[in-house]
């Protein structure tokens, strides 16, 4: 993973609350095994007319989407199927950080650990950024995650919260499972006493 | 450490193997679930690195979301499912897991296999790339679903990074009429707290509802905590779970059931045990429930108008993809397939009441019908009593285990506009095939739907 800086990007405003995992990557594209290659399918039944063209009343496929890194999202995103698809596909596209009140709590996760930023604002401000994003196709914001802030054009600033530990993962471009790895004398020490003897198939 | 615990506090506590500040803690997995979907690009990053699996003793793998579920014995037609089901059959035999493979007596829905193996047991962590891991906690395991990069954690290691949850007790008080059964218990408890609102908490269920329930109304229940929210749902054992277990394939015996079971009997919640948050729902004045809308919180009971939109953006969005008038209840809506199966729904008590129903009935010459076993097990057990035969006759589709139009990645699927009440858990915008209709339903209310080719309210055949 790549270490997350601090960035600039144009915000593409979705008003829909409750988007589940299902409509961010359709499970038909699951079949792949492969982590690339996802984002044009980002969203894909919303963002394809039947006859597989792209649908112009969808943002994604508007003007303003080009070169937009940053999604405004309704309440709730990502609820529904663990699918780390999800992340992948919203990467692929080129976002690096998700704006919602709420995220379902395995979405969450699966961004964390894909630096894809899931950045939660009080429903003020949501309700703000999607005023000032569907009036300006360019409106964009600064994403700052070592501040924990997002910061707008007039100096303005909103605060988000982010655990400690994902936010140092982040910065670094740190890998989660070498910490876990350094804990192997301990892992090892477990299992010499857990009672949970487990005889499966193998 | 608190002197009164909650079960899930217990099962936690005994799991953590090491905690730093400021970090979260380093959770033990006891039994790590694997299927084809999720975990081809864990094997690969475990390759990338050069490493291993660590316990793959305390993994077992199966296909059940890409397989197709008529003529299992033959080549899988898709190519990319095809690749994908290779792909898992090469890793598990490159990392040496254990693989109910296609054909296998114990292939199934991950999450019917597990407990049908007696792997699943109380007291112990369980994940799965799946988000109906969940559906483990009915035995008082602590159980949820995970990413792909959390799979190749626990390939590697054995262990997570989690913090842990806030609990929540969700009370069923009192016994539910005739005719609703734990689905309808699942389904009341969502429309009530809404798809987010058990976001960050891990679910109790308890209450006289819960007691009463057979070990798969139990999973039924525990299956859609996901639906609300809620990474994982518990329920403390008792003595249907024992029974239940006794005998299992991978049961312990002898003395080491003795000793499981002493083990197994602390764990229930202490008395004044703590939790973060407590709902209680009125199990007793529960009717049939039935979603109408694209989330699994948008229910009713199924005499129930669906609601009005009154300003709410997401109702008015979900009738229009639903193209339903609000204000009249769905009884009497043609339906065009019913399924019944899904790691929600498809056990042998399940079959049972549905088949119980289309005894010497006929499905509706509108309906397709499907019926899909969530295991090989199941699928013998249900020829042998005759189930298969029920369904065949009354002109229904009986096939062979496996997700299937759940998820709608086989070929199993709805076309664009059709309605389906389904057993299933998502009712999500084109989860069972692009532009189709999902109502979710029990599966009595999905086989007296069947005979009458419209929603039906199931009481009416009891």
């Amino acid at each position: 993973m790549q270490p997350v800086k601090a960035f600039r990007g144009k915000v593409v405003p979705l008003r829909i609350s409750d988007i589940d995992t299902d409509q961010i990557i359709p499970a038909r594209f699951l079949k792949t095994i492969e982590k690339l290659g996802l984002g044009e399918n980002l969203f894909n039944d919303w963002r394809y007319l039947p006859d597989g063209t792209p649908n112009p009343e969808f943002v994604l496929n508007q003007p303003r989407a080009r070169g937009a890194s940053i999604l405004l999202a309704g309440d709730n995103f990502g609820c529904g199927s663990s699918r780390e698809h999800a992340p992948w596909a919203l990467l692929g596209f080129g976002l690096r950080a998700v704006i919602s009140t709420s995220f379902a709590d395995i979405f969450r996760n699966n961004c964390l650990k894909n630096g894809l930023l899931p950045i939660i604002v009080d429903v003020d401000t949501h309700q703000e950024l999607f005023e000032w994003t569907e009036a300006d196709p360019d409106f964009a914001v600064t994403v700052d995650l070592e501040a924990q802030a997002v910061e707008f054009l007039d100096g303005r600033t909103a605060a988000f919260p982010i655990d400690g530990f994902s936010k140092q993962c982040l910065l670094e471009g740190g890998d989660q499972l070498s910490y876990i790895q350094q804990r192997m004398d301990a892992i090892t020490a477990y299992e010499r006493v857990s009672a949970n003897a487990l005889d499966t198939l193998a | 450490m608190a002197t009164t615990r909650t079960l899930y506090d217990k099962v936690w506590d005994s799991h953590v193997v090491a905690h730093d500040p400021g970090a979260p803690s380093v959770l033990y997995i006891d039994l790590h679930l694997v299927h084809e979907v999720t975990s081809p690009q864990a094997f690969q990053g475990l390759r990338d690195r050069g490493i291993g699996v660590r316990r793959p003793d305390r993994t077992m793998a199966t296909m059940d979301h890409s397989i197709p579920t008529r003529n299992q014995a033959l080549p899988i037609i898709d190519p990319i499912a095809a690749k994908q089901v290779e792909q898992l059959r090469i890793n598990c035999g490159e990392f040496g897991i254990p693989l109910a493979d296609l054909g296998d007596e114990s292939q199934g829905i991950v999450h019917v296999i597990g407990p049908e193996l007696g792997l699943t047991r109380p007291g112990i962590t369980i994940v799965c790339g799946d988000s109906h891991t969940s559906t483990h906690g009915a035995f008082g395991a602590l159980a949820f679903g995970i990413g792909t990069t959390e799979v190749e954690h626990v390939l590697a290691t054995q262990c997570l990074l989690q913090d842990r949850s806030r609990t929540c007790e969700v009370r069923f008080d009192g016994l539910p009429a005739r005719g609703v059964v734990a689905k309808d218990l699942i389904l009341a408890l969502i429309a009530e707290i809404g798809i987010g609102g058990g976001t960050g908490h891990v679910f109790e269920y308890t209450g006289e509802a819960i007691r009463a329930l057979s070990m798969e109304g139990r999973m039924t229940v525990c299956n859609m905590s996901i639906e609300g929210g809620a990474r994982a749902g518990m329920i403390a054992p008792d003595d249907t779970t024992y029974e239940y277990l006794a005998g299992k394939p991978t049961s312990p015996s002898g003395a080491e059931w003795d000793a499981a079971l002493s083990r197994w009997k602390r764990l229930p919640s202490d008395d004044g045990a703590e939790y973060d948050r407590t709902v209680r729902v009125d199990a007793a004045s529960l009717e049939p429930m039935i979603t109408w809308g694209t989330n699994p919180g948008m229910g009713v009971p199924i005499t129930q108008p669906v609601p009005e939109p009154n300003g709410r953006s997401g109702v008015r969005k979900a009738l229009d993809y639903m193209q339903l008038e609000p204000g009249k209840p769905l009884l009497g809506q043609p339906v065009d397939v019913v399924f019944v199966g899904s790691c929600t729904n498809s056990r042998i008590s399940d079959l049972r009441q549905a088949a119980n129903m289309l005894k010497g009935r006929k499905v509706n010459s509108g309906v397709r019908m499907l019926v899909v076993p969530g295991s090989e097990r199941i699928r013998a057990q249900a020829e042998s009593e005759g189930l298969s035969e029920v369904f065949r006759m009354a002109g229904a589709d009986w096939r062979e285990a496996g997700c299937s139009m759940c998820i709608a990645m086989n070929g199993d699927q709805l076309d664009n506009g059709q309605y389906c009440v389904s057993t299933s858990n998502r009712n999500f915008e084109g989860r069972q095939g692009k532009g189709g209709r999902t109502f979710l339903a029990s599966p009595l209310t999905a086989a007296a739907t069947a005979i009458e080719g419209a929603v039906a309210d199931p009481r009416r055949y009891l």
